[in-house]
């Protein structure tokens, strides 16, 4: 069997085809949305919102919402709360952020102990890509293309938030507008992930890609290029490894990525690992040459 | 009868319980560079913050060529060149792409750079002096360059008036001189400038005016006169022989508060 055949057989398979393109789908959105998350700092910040979403989506499924508005609810009641926490007491944001993400994941565990059908939920905490059905997909197309659609229109103002928020203030823009824009996009796009790697994981697609481009380049814009393709390529490969090795799915699909980044973070020719100690290594032989 | 450029009217401000203004009050005309002196802790970052519209006074009122600071914002005239450890140095911009920003104002809703956009620019940094570094990754820049690429964005803006918050921070002389010149010559332009800092010795050349602040404006006139040591006294809470004033060391002392400030959420 050659390689074209690898890659084919698991064509043959309806949800195979449905697994990857919403795997790609999602991974490409979360990408993108990452590179702002890893500049900003707010790396915690997605993965509370990304657990704290859970009670959100299984109350939306009880009374037969759509998830990303159950989810959008609870990201803002998580946002809100840690702010309150924050600064109405003592505690700092690191564990502001702990105390409410953990406590609305639970909540969330809580509500699928006693919703009839378990089964289906379980799939939002682990992910069920091979599971995806029709309406799923539609779902996190639809969700997919408008939270890509938004970053990428409003990619530059999101920039100059990350970047600069008191020039943002002082040129007639909100920070806090775009702060909260930026807030919205990412519980929605925990719901789009949710579908693929699982409530659990979903922070890695937000957080990993950004962070692998970021070693790459110096430029944002190629950051917002890089991410995604690299990103929607190792999830692909991910899944296609799932498929052969028999492994979970979701989880294979971070695996990959973590792989990805692992080799980018120790050969990126000007970031990584080995090219910095290198270069730092010969300019003291240079140096040493030289005295 | 025209109106000041900046008018700070019995601006007091509270972060929780510290007080960080009291009923502080100045004025500075048109086409003047005034000098914020003060220690750490002495309100000149929540002067700037006033004047820019980022906290509500809990008293008085801000009022930039005579209008509200929203206004003044709207409109593109408030440039801002932020302190050193204010910016994440390791951001991926180009210097062109900084100075980009300040474009945003007269941009639509993607903020798509247009000729105008792009002329606007370049001429900015053909302006400080930064045009073969314009592809840099701002980072990558001496601490003088770094400060005139935010000057640029400033420039590039069309900014009226510029707030800068310590820009001889980490800068060494000649940057110093450069800087120096530069914004003589946009004060010429009719440019307002106003410059905080509490290194004293860069102000006489710079600066039309001193302003002396401990919360409130000790003292506002020619720098040779609010500079003398008995004055700079008042405002650094040590008398002239160095001994420290009663009450001083606890002036000194940032509030809880100041640390969590808004400015990002």
């Amino acid at each position: 069997m050659d390689l074209f055949d690898l890659l084919l057989e698991p064509l043959s398979y309806d949800f195979m085809v449905r697994a990857l393109v919403t795997t790609a789908l999602a991974a490409i959105v979360c990408a993108v949305l990452s590179c702002w998350l890893v500049l900003i700092g707010w790396s915690l910040m997605g993965d509370a919102v990304s657990h704290a979403v859970l009670p959100g989506v299984v109350l939306a499924y009880i009374v037969g919402a759509p998830f990303a508005l159950g989810a959008l609810v609870f990201a803002l009641i998580a946002v809100t709360l840690i702010g309150v926490v924050r600064n109405t007491s003592r505690v700092k944001e690191d564990a502001a952020i702990g105390i409410v993400f953990t406590s609305l994941f639970a909540l969330g565990l809580v509500l699928i102990s006693v919703t009839p059908s378990q089964t289906d939920l379980n799939h939002i905490i682990f992910g069920n890509l091979l599971g995806v059905s029709v309406p799923d997909l539609i779902q996190v197309l639809v969700l997919g293309v408008v939270a890509f659609a938004i970053l990428i229109l409003k990619r530059r103002d999101l920039t100059l938030y990350a970047f600069d928020p008191t020039h943002a203030h002082a040129i007639g823009l909100s920070p806090k507008r775009l702060g909260a824009l930026l807030l919205g996009l990412l519980a929605l796009t925990s719901v789009v992930a949710l579908q693929t790697v699982g409530v659990v994981l979903v922070v890695a697609m937000l957080i990993i890609p950004g962070a692998t481009a970021y070693l790459l380049t110096d430029r944002f814009s190629r950051m917002l290029l890089i991410a995604p393709v690299i990103s929607a390529l190792c999830s692909i490969a991910g899944i296609y490894l799932s498929y052969y090795l028999d492994t979970a799915s979701g989880a294979m699909v971070v695996l990959t990525q973590g792989a990805a980044f692992a080799v980018v973070y120790l050969f990126s020719p000007r970031q990584g690992l080995i090219g910095t100690r290198l270069a730092m290594s010969r300019r003291r032989k240079a140096a040493a040459l030289a005295a | 009868m025209s109106n000041p450029a900046i008018l700070v009217d019995q601006v007091t401000v509270h972060y929780g319980e510290v007080l960080a203004l009291d009923a502080a009050s100045l004025s500075v005309e048109p086409a003047r560079i005034c000098g914020l002196v003060g220690m750490n802790g002495s309100g000149k970052s929540t002067l700037f913050k006033a004047i820019m519209g980022m906290v509500k006074p809990d008293a008085g009122r801000v009022l930039i060529n005579g209008e509200p600071p929203a206004k003044a914002r709207k409109s593109g005239g408030i440039g801002y060149v932020p302190q050193s450890e204010d910016v994440d140095w390791q951001f991926p911009l180009s210097v062109r792409d900084v100075v980009m920003m300040g474009r945003y104002g007269h941009q639509g809703f993607t903020r798509r750079a247009s000729k105008a956009d792009r002329d606007a620019v370049d001429l900015a940094l053909d302006r400080v002096e930064l045009s073969e570094f314009a592809n840099r990754q701002i980072g990558q820049l001496s601490g003088g360059q770094k400060k005139r690429a935010f000057v640029a964005r400033g420039i590039a803006q069309g900014a009226t008036m510029m707030l800068l918050d310590e820009p001889f921070a980490g800068v060494d002389k000649r940057s110093e001189a450069t800087i120096t010149r530069l914004l003589k010559e946009l004060a010429a332009d009719g440019c307002t400038i106003l410059v905080s800092t509490h290194d004293l010795h860069a102000l006489p050349q710079l600066c039309d005016e001193a302003v002396l602040l401990m919360r409130k404006v000790l003292m506002h006139g020619p720098p040779e006169v609010v500079l003398q040591p008995e004055h700079l006294a008042k405002a650094f809470g040590l008398d002239v022989l160095n001994r420290e004033l009663p009450g001083a060391a606890e002036r000194d002392l940032p509030g809880p508060g100041v640390a969590n400030q808004p400015g990002r959420i």
